[in-house]
């Protein structure tokens, strides 16, 4: 029986989040702290030809410059911490002051004067495929794989950078809607016979789309602070992920792992941005280390804009063929995404949401990504699935209406089962159950009921919305690490990150409950590498429910088996004769016969070798190795690699159910009721699962209805650095009634049964709404993520100028 | 001396200590320059006194300083926020006379003769959290917790004029609370719970 898993509980530290106590990075002071502002590039694209410091320098206070020199290079298109010859985004950094105090190191990049040289910039993907379009790099616009043959035959692959050009004919197709033919594209897969699937359709449907990127804006600005101490470095750092940085961030730092103690108890928002070490981190490790002086550089909110990467941009093109009994028979993908100055585009997790979302029979997919003097892209939550399931859903809507079905409907008739498959190899899921969500949905909604209201009230007009959202959810091969003390407490390990979705404490709670341990005897010892950590996953792509758990669940079992063998070495009979119950390990046949689990502790301590970690087993992370290492002889060590054995991939998916009301005078939307029924396994944590729902719909909101990135296209400069022209949801712009439920069924190869969800909750509600507006207003494909207000109005004013050409970024 | 370089020609480094440069003495990269340092920050500091969660602080400001500046830098009263430093989003709220104000955007020498609460003095003297901090507990409010702060003050300015808000009057109020993490039902039934509306 559950214990743990499935109930409520308040994860550690939330008191000090409603106190203010917790610390961010920024809360840190040390004694001698210096602090680095940066100097920024006012150009989209540009190359440095010289900078003149001396008055800077000369000023009081100002302890020294960084700049790339003092970087290894970063060969294009890597994201430099600083910037050398070549700028190409506006905001990128190119220099860093140090000072005694912030505002000194502020005047002194006043006085700094750079010397540039103009160059051609680009801020729209398709301009730059465009003939004689720009390219964001001298070098050009694409990042191409190349495979040569080498001197064994054995294939040397790199990359480079080329300059890649689409004909006329292949660019305007794409603009009105067709096929891109003759386009060149970097990433290509079908399966089945897309062809045989189309003629089997009795419908299809064909239109283009356009999804506009837009920054995290994570409420804390990235800052990181640094000092040194005996060859050791300190970092405070703002990061999603805790002990999966170790390595990137020691090589930035240019020191052995072990020689890095980073420190990151909270974190203020990541949603993708923050997962590892990036690129500004390797400013402040280094400088503080030249000046030998603790530093802490800290960024406005208009540099986190700048640097604090965003989610990509998708112009493309879907063709989908539907038989008459609903069965998507094929469909074709094509997508050119937006990398922005440095990102690989998420094309391929796009075309992923399409497999899972409605498991085509045949299906071929046609990416590439092309560079723009844009922000750096990278992750954000879902990326690519997220913005995918956002304007697929209305395309959908429309197919369903072709073959004359109810859009749940159809839905359910593609629903992926547990049998069914993810992405363009076709590969497993671990189990899905979405038929189940969508079912129980419809019933919490009322979906049945709402369709037979009356749509029109005055200017207003009722719309009816339903979405899938997808991620995967969960990676295998981790750490565990657990230790049961003398004082007969269990202190849990955990080296996964903590940016608010408390899944470090909720993964700890399996180990509590394989050990059969009330929470308050548990103790979780996390956010620094100096608490003696396992290797654990990047905190990100909603995997740390499913691994976590696992790994947690693994080292329990260890300790547990522990447990047994000591009992058995000290009361006779073999292990298999003994169980655990109430802190303690017991005959099976006389529970009178045991050892309290404090008893066996310092029993495993004078025992040592594997049960006091003196030993431990080969296949742990060094990572996890140094930390068992140091805790050699405190307790009975339970530790452990997940090799829980099986294979798919743990999906995340959620539906999503709105309904809204439009506006016709005015454009405004509001939500008049959201519910989303998620297929995650069991749920670990109820009422965080409920604050994660709610938050990824917010997020959903945002996407399909406002956040875009706009660049002014004749000067290449963002037009919406801050906060509130960049328009994240406030309270006001979302529903806050919301229901969220859960099928609840556990995931056969997770011992606790989770799996992720944190990622897909905004797809579904990006879709939902999506689907929704195109409902109010008879089925019109506005084809944009967002869709915004002054869009909707310019369609109903009968002009389409903002939404038919695909332009991104732009206005 | 010379410092402009061209960054392809030469691998220099501005490093003072490694390049000596302008007038000031250097001896390595020690602590030298504190003795001498200017102020960068437009006018002269001035002794004034405050009145923060209930106790009179003499500190000396800058008359450009910000309030939020104030609390975190020099009060080492960190549980305030920034997250805009330019009124965007509320994370630096507090509450001057019982107001809720962006602490970024209110200079200090203006709340000379008033009273600020910041988070740090929600607490009652004995340590038991505020109805309100209590509720956002129970709720699991918090996500990344940068905003929460800024939310605790704006609902407890909230529930002090109106003890038993509607759901959408509470937004209404705290709407100034941007929450990027997007809790806002969390934090909405946190005030419903502290208000005795839900248990
Ligand atoms: S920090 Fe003051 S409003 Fe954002
Ligand atoms: S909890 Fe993260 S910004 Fe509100």
């Amino acid at each position: 029986m559950s214990t743990h898993i499935g109930f409520d509980f308040t994860p550690p530290d939330v008191p000090g989040k409603v106190t203010g106590e917790i610390k961010y990075a920024e809360d840190y002071r040390r004694e001698g702290m210096v602090f680095a502002r940066l100097l920024t590039s006012p150009l989209p694209s540009g190359r440095v030809v010289g900078i003149d410091a001396s008055e800077a320098l000369r000023m009081d206070g100002v302890l020294g410059i960084f700049t790339a020199d003092d970087l290894p290079p970063v060969a294009p298109p890597g994201n430099p911490a600083l910037a050398s010859e070549y700028v190409t985004y506006v905001g990128q950094p190119i220099l860093a002051v140090a000072a005694i105090s912030e505002e000194i190191a502020e005047s002194a990049i006043e006085k700094i004067r750079i010397d540039f040289e103009r160059r051609p910039f680009v801020v729209d993907p398709i301009e730059s495929l465009s003939p004689g379009g720009a390219n964001a790099y001298p070098e050009g616009n694409v990042l191409v794989r190349t495979e040569e043959e080498g001197p064994e035959g054995a294939p040397i692959r790199g990359a480079e950078i080329r300059d890649v050009k689409w004909p006329r004919s292949a660019i305007d197709a794409l603009k009105s809607g067709k096929e891109p033919v003759g386009g060149e594209f970097t990433t290509e897969w079908a399966f089945g016979d897309v062809d045989a699937g189309f003629a089997e359709a009795a419908a299809i449907v064909e239109e283009p789309f356009v999804t506009i990127g837009y920054p995290h804006h994570s409420l804390e600005s990235r800052t990181c602070m640094a000092y040194w101490e005996n060859g050791k470095c300190f970092f405070h750092g703002s990061s999603q992920s805790q002990s999966a940085n170790d390595n990137g961030l020691a090589r930035m730092l240019n020191i052995d792992p072990a020689d890095l103690v980073f420190i990151n108890e909270a974190t203020g928002g990541g949603f993708g941005s923050k997962i590892g070490p990036y690129p500004f981190m390797a400013i402040s490790g280094n400088f503080a280390k030249v000046l030998n002086r603790p530093l802490q550089l800290r960024i406005t909110r208009e540099q986190e804009f700048y640097i604090g990467s965003a989610r990509s941009g998708m112009q493309g093109w879907i063709k989908m063929g539907v038989k008459a009994d609903g069965k998507v028979s094929a469909v074709d993908l094509v997508i050119v995404n937006d990398g922005g100055m440095t990102g690989g585009g998420s094309h391929n997790s796009s075309a992923q949401h399409v497999t899972v979302a409605y498991q085509p029979e045949n299906m071929r997919f046609r990416g590439i990504t092309v560079y723009t003097n844009t922000t750096p892209r990278g992750a954000q939550r879902g990326p690519g699935q997220n913005e995918m399931a956002a304007v697929l859903a209305p395309i959908a809507d429309k197919a369903a209406k072709a073959i004359g079905m109810d859009r749940v409907a159809f839905r359910r008739v593609n629903a992926i089962d547990s049998d069914g498959f993810q992405g363009g190899s076709q590969a497993p899921v671990t189990s899905a159950f979405v038929r189940e969500a969508l079912d129980q949905g419809m019933r919490t909604f009322g979906w049945n009921e709402k369709q037979a209201l009356a749509k029109q009230n005055g200017s207003k007009v009722r719309g009816l919305g339903v979405g899938i959202g997808f991620h995967g959810a969960g990676g295998r091969g981790y750490d565990g690490l657990v230790r049961i003390g003398t004082d007969g407490k269990l202190y849990i390990h955990s080296g996964v990150g903590n940016l608010g979705t408390y899944s470090y404490a909720g993964t700890c709670r399996a180990a509590a409950e394989a050990l059969q341990m009330p929470w308050d005897r548990c103790e979780i010892l996390r956010g620094r590498t100096d608490n003696n950590l396992p290797h654990s996953s990047g905190q990100g792509g909603s995997n740390t429910i499913f691994t976590h758990t696992r790994t947690n669940w693994v080292a329990a079992q260890d300790a547990i088996t522990k447990l047994k063998e000591i009992a058995a070495q000290d009361l006779g009979g073999n292990a298999n004769d003994y169980e655990i119950g109430d802190e303690r390990v017991f005959a099976s046949a006389d529970p009178s016969k045991g050892l309290s689990y404090a008893q066996a502790a310092a029993r495993a301590i004078e025992l040592g070798g594997k049960y006091s970690g003196q030993e431990y087993p080969d296949d742990i992370n060094p990572i996890t190795q140094r930390s068992v290492q140091a805790l050699a002889g405190s307790g009975l060590i339970g530790v452990a690699k997940d090799n829980i054995p099986g294979q798919g991939t743990p999906p995340g998916i959620l539906v999503g159910f709105c309904e809204i009301e439009l506006d016709k005078d005015t454009g405004k939307v509001e939500i008049l009721d959201y519910t989303a029924v998620a297929d995650c396994g069991t749920v670990v944590h109820p009422k965080n699962f409920d604050n994660a729902m709610r938050g990824g719909a917010v997020w959903g909101f945002g996407m399909a209805g406002l956040e875009r990135h706009v660049y002014d296209p004749q000067n290449g400069l963002p037009a919406n650095t801050g906060i509130y022209q960049s328009k994240p949801p406030t309270y006001l712009d979302v529903n806050v009634n919301t229901k969220m439920g859960a099928v609840n069924i556990p995931d056969p190869q997770n011992p606790t049964g989770g799996r992720g969800i944190g990622e897909p909750t905004q797809g579904a509600a990006a879709a939902a709404y999506a689907s929704a507006i195109s409902d109010a207003l008879d089925g019109h494909l506005f084809n944009t993520a967002p869709t915004t207000t002054d869009m909707i109005i310019n369609h109903l004013a009968g002009n389409d100028y903002s939404t038919k050409s695909l332009k991104t970024n732009t206005f | 001396m010379n410092d402009s370089v061209n960054l392809q020609l030469t691998r220099r480094r501005f490093i003072k200590g490694v390049i000596f440069s302008g007038a000031a003495a250097t001896s390595g990269a020690g602590a030298y320059l504190a003795a001498n340092a200017q102020s960068g920050n437009g006018g002269a500091e001035r002794l004034i006194s405050l009145t923060i969660n209930g106790r009179t602080r003499r500190v000396d400001v800058p008359p450009t300083e910000t309030l939020a500046n104030t609390l975190r830098y020099r009060l080492n009263l960190t549980g305030t926020k920034i997250g805009c430093n330019r009124g965007e989003c509320g994370a630096c709220t507090v509450l001057i006379d019982g107001v809720p104000n962006y602490a970024c955007s209110v200079l200090t020498h203006n709340i000379k003769a008033k009273d600020v609460i910041s988070i740090e003095g929600v607490k009652a003297a004995d340590g038991s959290l505020h109805p309100i901090q209590q509720a956002f507990i129970a709720e699991n409010a918090p996500q990344c917790g940068f905003c929460t702060p800024g939310q605790v003050m704006s609902a407890m300015a909230l529930l002090s004029n109106n003890p038993r808000p509607t759901k959408a009057e509470a937004a209404q109020a705290m709407s100034g609370n941007l929450c990027r993490c997007g809790a806002y039902e969390h934090y909405l039934n946190g005030v419903l719970r502290a208000s005795g509306q839900i248990a």
